[in-house]
């Protein structure tokens, strides 16, 4: 058996190797190393859990039973799962971490002998209200992460649904937690946790249910970060350190990226959170709509245009993503290159459902990273382009953003796309995007639109070229 | 008088959330997604508490209401670990440079 002060010092190199871990990927070269230090860390905290219980009767039989089920089954999805997918992994990911959470906080609160915290009935006041706050933060992430994971996948419509007194009935439950966790302390009555971790459960459907699909990489992000936070608390009421390391790490990381994705849409955490983007503006935009002119045309007009261009940006957004066309895409831009044309591409970083979401399938599709560039380190160069390539993107190209303040985008970083020579526009219809707002983009001189899926037309350029 | 050792606790935290923020802000954003789905993995570190709960058990009671979730747990965390740290090292194996053979 290992000694407490032996294993504390095992977590806490697990927590550093954590850190290493995060460290790594702040370049593609020394990312797989990271994962790797990751994964170490992993293996260290666990079998130093395991020796320092001590215990190798059958209950560690079992504990391995169900430890291989789940590792079997993580393996199977991680193999299997699309790139294409991933928002929805990382959702579904994020309710088994908060799940976890809520089902260790509660085998705690009923053998709280077994984690040295009291007697039941008579838990420590410290670790009870570590304990509660775990459990309910662990069920905000759990359900909400259910209803982002139900958005994402497209078993529930992506559109915000909102309701009339949904504000106060949330703030209503908020304060309830408090007050419940003050009388869960103060009586020890299990009554009280069960009906904690209940309404934790509600207001974490609640939260997340009046917000619309694109607004989703701020959701996961916020839901990334909340999982930290509910593992930290249980890291208290453990004492472990490993535990309170990552939970802090994982913590602030969804929440910087929460803020950047924020910053994208030039928008306020709460007003984000406060949902309803897109169900009000749509009714507006629908009142005054003129019938615009708009120049259309085939593969053929845009393999031309391209063909004798010499340099071309390429900006894809989500409905890449929706046609699996990041493999037609690159096919195309190979065609291109082979004719000497310099082609880069340009990430807006909403663009997508999550943080980074493009550059993974540009991956995929075997695009080198240092051809793909964020929004400030590319947006001069559109001037000097011959050719944007707009492939399932739309508001963050909207002109709109910068000229109009009445606009609900106004102010939000845009993609200079309308300073290309020309511009092709790959989309479906003529629709506008999840804000509502018609894009200015499409009646351009410049502009010529592709009506057609994405992943079709760029085969059919690919083909013309 | 003693420090309480939470208050230890506590600054670890702090400082940890520290060492987060300004790690976290060197992550190329074109790695933000590995970066979600890696923290997803060691936040399953929460696995270390699922042990300690499924193991309390005595040997003629290994199956009681607070191991049974000790053990679910271990399977929730697991297929985190599991799937989060795999599907992580799927995605960085395909970020490539460009190839210098022009």
């Amino acid at each position: 058996m290992l000694s407490a002060n032996l294993s504390a010092i095992f977590y806490l190199v697990s927590g550093v190797l954590f850190i290493l871990a995060l460290r790594g990927l702040s370049s593609p070269e020394t990312s797989r190393q990271g994962n790797f230090f990751g994964i170490l860390g992993m293996a260290i905290a666990v079998t130093v859990t395991f020796l320092s219980i001590g215990n190798f009767s059958t209950g560690f039989v079992v504990v391995l039973v169900f430890l291989l089920i789940g590792g079997l089954i993580g393996a199977f999805i991680a193999y299997k799962i699309p790139m294409t997918a991933m928002p929805e992994l990382v959702a579904g990911f994020h309710s088994l971490v908060g799940l976890a959470a809520v089902f260790v906080a509660i085998a705690a609160f009923l053998n709280p002998e077994a984690f040295n915290l009291g007697s039941p009935g008579n838990i420590k006041l410290g670790s009870l209200i570590e304990m509660s706050i775990g459990a309910a933060v662990g069920a905000i992430t759990f359900s909400g992460s259910i209803i982002a994971f139900l958005k994402l996948q497209g078993i529930m419509s992506g559109s915000p649904i909102t309701f009339k007194g949904q504000h106060p009935l949330n703030a209503l439950i908020l304060i309830s937690i408090i007050i419940i966790i003050y009388l869960l302390c103060s009586t020890q009555s299990s009554n009280f946790f069960w009906i904690l971790l209940a309404i934790s459960f509600l207001i974490g459907l609640l939260l997340i249910i009046p917000i619309g699909g694109a607004d989703m990489p701020v959701v996961i992000s916020m839901l990334n970060s909340y999982s930290g936070w509910a593992a930290a608390g249980i890291g208290f009421t453990l004492e472990n350190t490993a535990l309170i390391i990552t939970g802090a790490l994982v913590g602030s990381s969804g929440a910087i990226l929460s803020y950047i994705m924020c910053k994208g849409m030039n928008r306020s955490f709460f007003n984000v959170i406060l949902g309803g983007f897109g169900a009000t503006e749509k009714s507006a935009s629908a009142q005054n709509k003129e019938q615009r002119p708009v120049k259309s045309g085939n593969a053929d007009d845009a393999a031309f245009l391209m063909k004798n261009a010499s340099s071309v940006i390429i900006v894809p957004g989500y409905g890449m993503a929706v046609a699996q066309a990041q493999h037609a895409l690159r096919e195309m831009v190979d065609t291109l290159k082979k004719n000497d044309i310099k082609v880069s591409y340009a990430i807006h970083p909403v663009a997508g459902r999550m943080p980074g979401h493009m550059n993974v399938l540009l991956a995929e599709a075997n695009v080198p990273y240092d051809e793909v560039f964020e929004l400030e380190e590319i947006n001069n160069d559109f001037a000097n382009a011959d050719v944007a390539f707009v492939i399932g993107a739309n508001d963050v190209t909207n002109p709109v953003a910068k000229t109009d303040p009445q606009s609900p985008i106004y102010g939000m970083p845009v993609l200079d796309v309308e300073k290309c020579k020309s511009v092709l526009f790959l989309k479906r219809s003529l629709s506008p995007g999840y804000a509502g707002i018609d894009n200015d983009l499409f009646y351009k001189e410049n502009t010529l639109m592709l009506f057609a899926d994405a992943k079709k037309m760029t085969e059919d350029i690919t083909k013309n070229l | 008088m003693e420090i309480d050792p939470f208050i230890f606790r506590l600054s670890i935290f702090i400082l940890s959330i520290f060492i987060g923020y300004y790690v976290v802000w060197s992550v190329t954003p074109s790695l933000h997604t590995p970066l979600m789905s890696v923290t997803n993995a060691i936040s399953s570190v929460i696995i270390v508490g699922a042990i300690i709960a499924g193991l309390a058990g005595n040997s003629d009671t290994i199956f009681n209401t607070s191991s049974i979730f000790g053990f679910l747990a271990i399977s929730l965390a697991s297929i985190n670990i599991f799937g989060g740290f795999l599907v992580t090292q799927r995605m960085l194996a395909m970020y490539k440079k460009k190839k210098k053979d022009k």
